[in-house]
């Protein structure tokens, strides 16, 4: 009887878990990785891009966008529209393949479409009829060849050059010997090739002519450039990294304007708006590159107000003021999408210093706003590198393009953790160096002294002496920053070490932060310290390492060539492969020498990194007394050990002259030792605490003050639930001695049921570093439910993995690509749309996209180069 | 409680000749070898037969190895009867005379002259005696043991490492390898873990159970196969404090051959410490009901279930006022909760008796001022904090405070 009963109550719950959580990915922000091949639609007003891993990725207007991956990772090298169903053109291409030695171009006459240009790699160029089945036209070019293309009218045929020139032939009946203009752009001394020539008419005046490449090889051999000429207008476009391919929208009543260039390069994809004055960027709604400097950490926020949202969203446009005002020009399609129900901001923090804020509320990854910290500090940039300036007199014209600029000026620089406060608007980050700065959204631009404060987290310990990088000098003087956050106060760490926790509570206008050496206590309304505490272990030497002591100085010298001379580009690489081949050799040989064997030995409290500060909470809870809560600071270290400090603030009207104080309470050390990382208090429903302010502004339940509270602990290894505020073991659910993963990212998360409005659990969002998403559910700690998710060996996604409060998480696919993935049947956000394809064969034209956001392609496309399936 | 009565051997005698020596005097008797009654009468005549009648005694007897094994319960009485071949030789010795550490293997043929001496003999005054437990003297240390053979095909080993609260590490590596396994579609070379290394003088090492190139196969009774080595290094640290791996030997010319008898060394008689240990943990397993019963102050070595839930393994709170206590399990549904449990690391527990024992790791001092520390937990509400920090630095357990 009682078998039976339980047997239901799991039956039903095993419903609910349907009901709550469901695994999907849903879509891919960024840019994709390795971009090989560039694709446009004039008809369906699509975009393809190809990738070296056999992804074909389409793109229409903002929300339109399907993925096609080959079955085998096969590189992409053509893209095609193919319109209106042509297939013969593909049989002649490979039936005139067959018969000549090796073709490097194949153009269809505009006008005639009986017509093609077929050119040979040595220069010969032969008019095809493929209705009479006979060449109508030989043209002889005497230097290699690089591209044909016909001009709109049909009337003549451009060739590029290997040797940078590039000629126009007239196109007759008669073959002719002589080229009707031929021209070497960048000529005297000897060029690159020109990789592809158009040429385009406009309604009235000059037709526009654009190629890639042609750079004088001795001195600008290295730019990867696209030349723009209309009438006297000449610019050399000059891009951020190799040029896969580019095209040329054009509107207007025939569709024949040209209004826009877009360009594939190997980093980023660029529009630039030929229809406005300057030729200003169009910016892109997405496709944004996340790595143009390189992500080092990320924060996300769900469901922001509004209020904070408009003003984040007016300081970035300040900030795009240089961007054209055009609408995006790729508008196909149908975004089907409903309104995504919340506002969400993805922050990522990266190399550079920079921290970038990203609407993350629906499919496009939609750049917002970008904070700069560097302004803060002294640092050897050059504050007048600004990569859209054109030089007057410059031969050739050239203008910077883009924002993929992966090359740090300093390290020191890279920030490492993130806490955005939505209701206050207080934001802190911290640094590579151990800087910590606090931030406050202000609408308009303003002169800011920044108070630094420096914090001694060593504490008088003795025999230790730092090793690492120094710490950043602080601007004395007064900066000027731009409308958004600006900083107010800086608390430096000493030793200068990487921040490795970082948590925020704008209510008691408190931040804690941590390092491998200790953790400390900063009151930013008084701005001074309130706790520091050393965490070091007498043997925990290592942490006086810093971690860029050796990288550095390769990672410095790289950088300067790179900025300096910009040209060894190909020979370092060279040489950077080679290095890895012989680090490789070597690691191979030790390996054959010694197996890789693990060694088993119980965890001490000798092992190194035993005090680095892994995770910070606030909590008001009941920490002595259960009759009585106090705010409190609790820490947990890479040592299995949990401080617990309870706050005592003042007044309200007392807050800025009476002192903070905290005082340690208690201490837990876990015997299994693993790192701490995470700390939660649930309250008397077992619900975990809410954010601060949270109740404040009515977006959350008061917690349950009457019931007991109970303390979760995350460590990699095991979840522990424990009473308050006598600190019992109440409940625990080990993982590491079950399956031998281990826990890498952790976070709370709200799940909703699809069946009911009304219905939804607190759990716990676990990743381990098997790649497999966990929910545990609180406060029981069971496992509910789990998915493999990133491969185990992809150890940069495991570690990139962030969690939003409604289930759903993002990883870097690559370094410049966001997988989206969902854990929450409710809070689903993938794309939904529909492209009309013009009738024809009589075939079904309409594609919607499947519920997971992936439709293949089919009669629109045609995917040549190494084709599969 | 059900006896694991000997069935005397086919033996003709039925006579046993008992020959008793307590200091430099002998006494000579018989005992039926069918009817030896209980422990407690035999106790009484040995006191009787050596006219010392208020003297607590060790008894120990000679096995046929010449091995001294103490006797001190119904058991080990019977076995001592059951064994003898033909004459019992037994050794009494005073309990608060009694040496250390004499009872074992090549015991007697090593000291002639030794006297008798357990520990694990039975307090007087506790007449109630425990029901199971047969040899194992409290005061031993646990290092590790061969459980589940009864279970386990014979090419295979589960070796149980008892890490706890001791300095040495467990000392031992791992790799990735291949093994052969038979399946249905013939040999099918299939991934395995393999032990690579063991560290001279670690616990690996001394216990003799394993050797390098004996494939791992289950790490706390959890296959390993599918797993990858970091996986598995990391499950074997988890499970650190108290490790079982299954393994199959790679020299599979040392394995354990049934008895057929869980009780007693069985025929791993070659090494008698090591089979008294694997004896007892079958105990330990198979006596579910006989746990309840057990006395609160024996500290069970071998507690029921231990395999799924580790009690063993708490965590240190340290509250403002310095004050360091393990964390102690709310009383939950779990139903050995309430049973008396091994304590590794610290035995700072707010001690329920003052004969609460206290030296099962081993590391503290002597028993005394284990004992006298609990008595000043139980009696003063606000204890010596330096006490408490000097005991705890002496446990091992790092906390600086």
């Amino acid at each position: 009887m009682k078998r039976f009963r339980r047997h239901g109550q799991e039956s039903q719950r095993d419903r609910l878990k349907q009901e709550l959580f469901a695994f999907n990915k849903t879509v891919e922000h960024g840019f994709p990785h390795q971009p090989s091949a560039l694709g446009y639609s004039p008809s369906l007003k699509l975009l393809a891009i190809g990738t070296r891993s056999g992804a074909i990725k389409l793109y229409g207007a903002p929300g339109v966008e399907f993925m096609g991956l080959h079955d085998e990772n096969a590189a992409v090298t053509q893209v095609h529209f193919m319109p209106h169903q042509r297939k013969k053109t593909t049989f002649h291409l490979f039936s005139l393949k067959q018969e000549a030695e090796h073709v490097e171009a194949l153009q269809e006459n505009p006008v005639d479409p009986d017509q093609v240009i077929i050119g040979y790699g040595r220069g010969l160029m032969v008019i095809w009829d493929l209705e009479k089945k006979l060449a109508i036209q030989h043209i002889p070019a005497t230097q290699q060849l690089e591209s044909v293309c016909w001009t709109e009218d049909g009337k003549y045929i451009l060739s590029s050059h290997s040797d940078g020139s590039y000629c126009r032939w007239m196109v007759g009946g008669q073959d002719t010997n002589e080229e009707e203009k031929s021209d070497i752009p960048y000529g005297h001394f000897p060029c690159k090739a020109i990789s592809k020539i158009v040429q385009l008419p406009t309604e009235e005046g000059p037709p526009f002519l654009l190629f890639s490449g042609g750079m004088p090889r001795a001195s600008y051999g290295d730019r990867h450039c696209i030349t723009v000429i209309h009438g006297k207008k000449h610019v050399a476009l000059d891009f951020t990294s190799r040029i896969i391919d580019f095209f040329v929208i054009r509107d207007g009543p025939e569709h024949t304007e040209p209004s826009a260039l877009v360009v594939l390069v190997e980093e980023e994809l660029i529009v630039i708006d030929l229809q406005t004055e300057g030729w200003p960027i169009i910016q892109t709604p997405y496709l944004v590159p996340l790595h143009s400097s390189a992500i080092t950490c990320s924060h996300h926020v769900s469901t922001i107000p509004l209020k904070l949202w408009e003003r984040i969203f007016a300081a970035g446009k300040h900030q795009n003021a240089h961007y054209s005002k055009k609408p995006w020009p790729v508008t196909g399609g149908q975004n089907l999408a409903p309104d995504p129900p919340q506002r969400d901001l993805l922050l990522t923090g990266h190399e550079d210093g920079t921290v970038r804020f990203w609407d993350a509320s629906g499919v496009c990854l939609y750049p917002m706003y970008k904070l700069s910290t560097a302004g803060v500090f002294h640092t050897d940039a050059d504050p007048n590198d600004n990569m859209n300036q054109v030089t007057e007199g410059e031969w050739p014209p050239f203008r910077k393009v883009g924002c993929f600029d992966p090359y740090s000026d300093d390290p020191r620089l890279g920030i490492q953790k993130i806490h955005l406060c939505k209701y206050s608007g207080y934001l802190t980050v911290a640094g590579t160096a151990g800087q910590i700065l606090m931030l406050e959204l202000n609408d308009e631009a303003a002169e800011q002294t920044v108070e630094a404060k420096v914090v001694d987290l060593l504490q008088g310990q003795e025999g230790f002496r730092w090793k690492g990088h120094t710490q950043l000098d602080i601007q004395e003087d007064p900066v000027m920053f731009p409308a958004g956050f600006q900083p107010f106060a800086v608390v430096q760490c000493q030793p200068p070490a990487v921040v490795t926790a970082l948590t925020l509570h704008s209510e008691w206008k408190l931040i804690a932060f941590g390092t491998s050496h200790g953790f400390g206590l900063y009151d930013y309304q008084q701005k001074n310290s309130v706790l520091i505490k050393c965490t070091l272990n007498p043997s925990d030497q290592l942490a006086m390492e810093g971690p860029l002591s050796r990288v550095k100085s390769i990672k410095k010298s790289l950088r300067q060539s790179f900025r300096r001379i910009r040209r060894s580009r190909v020979s370092l690489r060279k040489q950077h492969l080679q290095e890895a081949n012989a680090r490789l050799e070597a690691e191979l040989a030790e390996m054959e020498l010694a197996p890789v064997q693990r060694k088993i030995e119980a965890r001490s409290s000798d092992d190194s990194f035993t005090g680095l500060v892994r995770t910070l909470y606030f909590a008001d809870t009941f920490l002595s007394d259960s009759s009585h809560n106090t705010p409190s600071l609790w820490a947990g270290t890479n040592g299995g050990c949990v401080f617990a400090y309870m706050l005592r603030l003042p007044s309200v009207e007392h807050r800025a002259d009476e002192p903070v104080t905290a005082q340690l309470s208690k201490e837990i050390q876990l015997m299994h030792r693993a790192p701490v990382v995470g700390i939660v208090v649930l309250d008397g429903h077992g619900a975990p605490l809410p954010e601060p302010l949270e109740v404040a502004h009515d977006l959350a339940r008061a917690p349950d003050m009457q019931g007991s509270h109970h303390l979760l602990v995350v460590s990699e290894e095991q979840f522990k639930v424990f009473t308050l505020p006598k600190v019992s073991a109440k409940m625990k659910l080990k993982l590491t001695a079950v399956d031998g993963s281990r826990v890498r990212r952790v976070g709370m998360a709200w799940f909703g049921s699809s069946r009911t409005e009304d219905y939804g659990e607190s759990g716990l969002l676990v990743l381990t570093n098997q790649g497999d998403v966990h929910v545990v559910s609180l406060p029981h700690v069971k496992m509910q439910v789990h998915y493999p998710c990133i491969r185990r060996e992809d150890v940069s996604g495991i570690a990139s993995c962030v969690f939003t409060k409604h289930g759903q998480g993002f990883y870097l696919i690559s370094p410049s690509e966001f997988e989206r993935f969902s854990l929450s049947t409710r809070c689903v956000v993938e794309p939904r749309c529909l492209v009309e394809a013009p009738l024809h064969s009589g075939c079904s034209n309409q594609h919607q996209s499947q519920p997971d956001g992936h439709a293949l392609l089919n009669d629109e496309s045609e995917y040549k180069g190494r084709r599969i399936s | 409680m059900n006896k694991n009565h000997r069935v005397p051997s086919s033996r003709s005698l039925n006579a046993v000749e008992v020959k008793s020596k307590f200091g430099a005097e002998f006494r000579r008797f018989s005992l039926e070898r069918s009817k030896p009654g209980r422990f407690d009468e035999f106790y009484g005549l040995l006191q009787h037969v050596h006219r010392i009648p208020n003297v607590e005694l060790l008894v120990g007897y000679a096995d046929v190895h010449g091995d001294l094994l103490p006797i001190n319960n119904d058991d080990n009485y019977h076995k001592a009867i059951s064994t003898a071949n033909p004459l019992l030789r037994l050794f009494l010795q005073r309990k608060e005379e009694a040496d250390h550490g004499t009872f074992g293997t090549d015991s007697l043929t090593r000291k002639k002259n030794t006297v008798l001496s357990a520990v694990l003999l039975r307090p007087d005054h506790n007449k109630k005696k425990p029901p199971v437990i047969i040899s194992l003297p409290k005061d031993f240390r646990p290092v590790s043991s061969i459980i589940d053979v009864d279970i386990l095909p014979e090419t295979h080993r589960r070796v149980r490492l008892y890490k706890h609260g001791q300095e040495k590490p467990l000392g031992f590596y791992i790799r990735d390898g291949s093994s052969v396994r038979v399946t249905p579609q013939g040999l099918e070379k299939v991934p395995g873990i393999f032990i690579s290394r063991l560290v001279p003088g670690g616990l690996a090492e001394s216990t003799g159970l394993l050797a390098v190139n004996d494939e791992v196969l289950e790490v706390n009774g959890i296959e390993v196969a599918g797993k990858s080595l970091d996986q598995v290094t990391d499950m074997m640290i988890a499970n650190s404090h108290n490790l079982i791996i299954t393994v199959k030997p790679a020299n599979q010319r040392n394995n354990i051959v049934r008895s057929g008898v869980g009780g007693g060394g069985g025929a791993a008689s070659g090494s008698s410490g090591r089979s008294s240990d694997s004896g007892a943990s079958y105990y330990g397993y198979s006596s579910h009901s006989a746990a309840a019963s057990i006395p609160p102050h024996i500290i069970q070595n071998f507690p029921v279930g231990e395999l799924e839930s580790d009690e063993d393994e708490e965590d240190l709170v340290i509250e403002a006022g310095g004050e360091a206590e393990p964390i102690r399990h709310v009383a939950s549904n779990h139903s050995m909760s309430s049973l008396p449990r091994y304590e590794p690391h610290l035995n700072l527990r707010t001690a329920t008796t003052s004969t609460f024992s206290i030296n099962t790791n081993g590391t503290l001092p002597t028993s005394g001022s284990s004992s006298s520390l609990s008595n000043i937990k139980a009696t003063t509400p606000s204890p010596d904090r330096a006490m408490e920090r000097g005991s705890l630095e002496e446990d091992g357990t790092v906390i600086t405070l």
